[in-house]
């Protein structure tokens, strides 16, 4: 069966790995600190899909990925997995969105590529931890969705079968396939880059990020041209789409189109407590004990 | 019209604890909106069973969907139960547990209304808001808190235009409190079939296992707690003995339950457990907004770093300086050696 998959990516981030530097002294976010990665969960889901494709012969693996030019790197990822392509929403446009204005924009730009069998993104995003945007965009395309997925247990007859995750335990649905489907961290990890796909796909890019790139001295027409590069293989060309290429409505998307908005940012400074100050020596234990004893804090 | 409405999570014919406590939430921010307080409960054979496990709570309205196939939970039906009700009866607010049922409901049901969401939110007030963009000016709109970028930050969410306002709540965050064990709500049955069409059912629970909490977390009256820095599943054992040794639970910050230290059930934070235990020993903690989010209510907070700027150490009561290699087994031969 030929399917056609449809893979939610979000460049987030790295907000695990935040040292002191994350945060300026002024208490806004310190973006340089932070390293941009491919979102944990999202990689979970081009797992499954990779699955699928490798079980289905004939089935196309697309990633779909909203942010600034940079986010075509989620794309490379994706390509060097075994995707077999991408799409880049990037306009200021777009910039701004809460979920929902997020959601109106992934699923319009579905409705542009033409619509997917399966629809499969991570469970949440970790700078976010929302859990929002895939059961909005199954809302906005009227697909069934089966979130906190962990595996794709079959697939025939037009319908999945699935293992999630529920609060304490889990559960195995049966969904009637076009679906949108939402993947826990806890589903198995990506597989590696492959090494040939490396080869193949690191020079892709979208145009936004070659105006970037360096000019290379050349002449059109040589090997070391990066036109000739881009007209010669057309793998190395990712899709890239603004607002109008998807016939988008400016007010539904970025900031204008968000119902949400961020009223105040704190950065908290607790309030200091009476706190007394202890060495791990013996005797300051045996005290800390005694006190709580005494207290009757702990019995 | 314009009340404060919250959606009750079932196992079953059980409502949900967090649900209670959004009740009970819902009620406050109700009396100070000067609004009534609706509930929904959906499920099978529910009718005779639900109502007094929400009523208590001081629910005026309670709107309870009684049918076949509406239990165990699948998106689509109770989407469309709370976007039909909700066009009827025009919330201003909605309130639903961050549950793994109330986070795959809440923003199917949001994107429908085109209403705003807020996930996880920490605390819920109700203010004033003026736009400065637009020299707008709001009353009495609900302030959506949560910790947010990783927990790094702190933020105020609020939804001017949209309504219903909705929001997300996790267990444990809000204290149920029954109001009147007597509260005189009205309680309606309505006809499932008006509000739930029947190509809904299209997704089907094949197999399903819950198993009871595996700790007690919730409610230990003491939690020792392990962060990254306890290095490996093994550098957990003594803080399981140590728990053993008080009669508490352990509980682990999420970059060592990310790390696989121990099971994301022990998980304390915003998007973990909240506890409000006795006594809360952070063993190796830095303490980002996250995790103190879930923590900041414990009576007594023993910190253990070997940093003595750890921000965590900013709402501790007691600050240990040092290897929690060290403190631990000391902790263990000294509360051993006086509780003789």
């Amino acid at each position: 069966m030929n399917l056609r998959i449809i893979v939610l990516a979000k460049q987030v981030p790295d907000t695990r790995n935040v040292g002191k530097d994350a945060m300026t002294p002024e208490g806004t976010v310190n973006r340089a600190a932070l390293p941009a990665i491919f979102n944990p969960d999202d990689m979970n889901a081009l797992e499954q899909a990779l699955r699928l494709k490798e079980q289905n012969p004939g089935t196309s693996v697309g990633i779909l990925t909203m942010g600034p030019p940079r986010a075509a790197e989620l794309i490379r990822q994706g390509l060097y997995r075994g995707a077999d392509t991408g799409w880049l929403l990037t306009d200021r446009l777009f910039a701004g969105a809460d979920t929902l204005a997020t959601s109106y924009a992934l699923a319009t730009a579905i409705k542009k590529i033409g619509g997917a069998d399966i629809i499969i993104g991570g469970r949440q995003a970790i700078d976010g931890d929302t859990a929002q945007v895939g059961p909005q965009v199954a809302q906005k395309l009227g697909l069934s969705q089966v979130t906190y997925a962990e595996e794709i247990l079959d697939c025939k007859d037009g319908r999945l079968t699935i293992r999630r995750h529920i609060d304490g335990g889990t559960e195995t649905v049966s969904a009637p396939m076009p679906c949108l489907i939402t993947v826990n961290g806890t589903a198995a990890p990506c597989r590696p880059a492959n090494a040939k796909l490396v080869m193949k796909f690191k020079r892709a890019s979208c145009p936004s990020e070659r105006v970037a790139l360096p000019v290379k001295p050349g002449t059109p027409g040589r090997d070391d041209s990066y036109d000739y590069l881009y007209d010669s293989r057309e793998w190395l060309n990712l899709t890239q789409w603004s607002v109008a290429d998807i016939d988008g409505d400016p007010q539904q998307c970025g900031l204008a189109g968000s119902p949400t908005k961020v009223m105040a940012v704190q950065n908290i400074v607790f309030q200091a407590k009476e706190s007394k100050s202890l060495s791990d020596s013996d005797a300051d234990i045996e005290w800390l004990v005694k006190e709580l004893r005494d207290e009757k804090i702990i019995g | 019209m314009n009340n404060v409405f919250v959606y009750c999570e079932l196992e079953g014919t059980v409502v949900a604890e967090v649900s209670q406590e959004l009740l009970t939430k819902g009620r406050k921010l109700a009396d100070r909106l000067g609004v009534s307080l609706e509930a929904v409960a959906a499920g099978t054979g529910i009718k005779g069973k639900v109502e007094s496990q929400i009523l208590p709570y001081g629910v005026d309205k309670l709107h309870v969907f009684d049918a076949p196939g509406l239990s165990p939970y699948t998106s689509a039906p109770h989407t469309d139960i709370l976007v039909n009700l909700f066009k009827e009866e025009q919330p201003q607010i909605a309130l639903l547990g961050a549950t793994v049922i109330g986070r795959d409901l809440g923003p199917r049901v949001s994107s429908s209304l085109t209403s705003g969401l807020t996930a996880d939110c920490t605390q819920l007030e109700i203010g004033d808001f003026e736009d400065k963009k637009t020299g707008k000016s709001y009353k009495d709109l609900l302030y959506q808190i949560r910790p947010a970028f990783g927990g790094n930050i702190v933020a105020t969410i609020v939804n001017p235009e949209h309504r219903p306002q909705m929001a997300t709540v996790r267990s444990g965050v809000m204290q149920k409190e029954i109001k009147d064990p007597a509260y005189k709500g009205e309680v309606s049955y309505p006809d499932v079939s008006k509000y739930v069409p029947a190509e809904d059912f299209v997704v089907s629970v094949l197999d399903r296992h819950v198993e009871a909490a595996k700790n007690n977390l919730k409610s230990s009256p003491i939690v020792v707690a392990g962060g990254y820095g306890m290095g490996s599943k093994e550098g957990f054992d003594m803080l399981f003995e140590l728990a053993a040794a008080l009669h508490g639970e352990v509980g682990a910050s999420r970059a060592a339950v990310d790390a696989g230290f121990v099971d994301p059930s022990r998980q304390v934070g915003q998007t973990g457990v909240t506890v409000h235990p006795k006594v809360y020993i952070a063993c190796g903690i830095s303490g980002q907004i996250q995790h103190i989010a879930g923590m900041q209510d414990s009576d007594i907070i023993i910190s253990i770093n070997t940093d003595p700027e750890a921000p965590i150490n900013r709402i501790a009561d007691y600050i240990i300086t040092g290897r929690v290699e060290d403190v631990v087994p000391k902790l263990i031969k000294y509360y051993k050696k006086n509780s003789k």
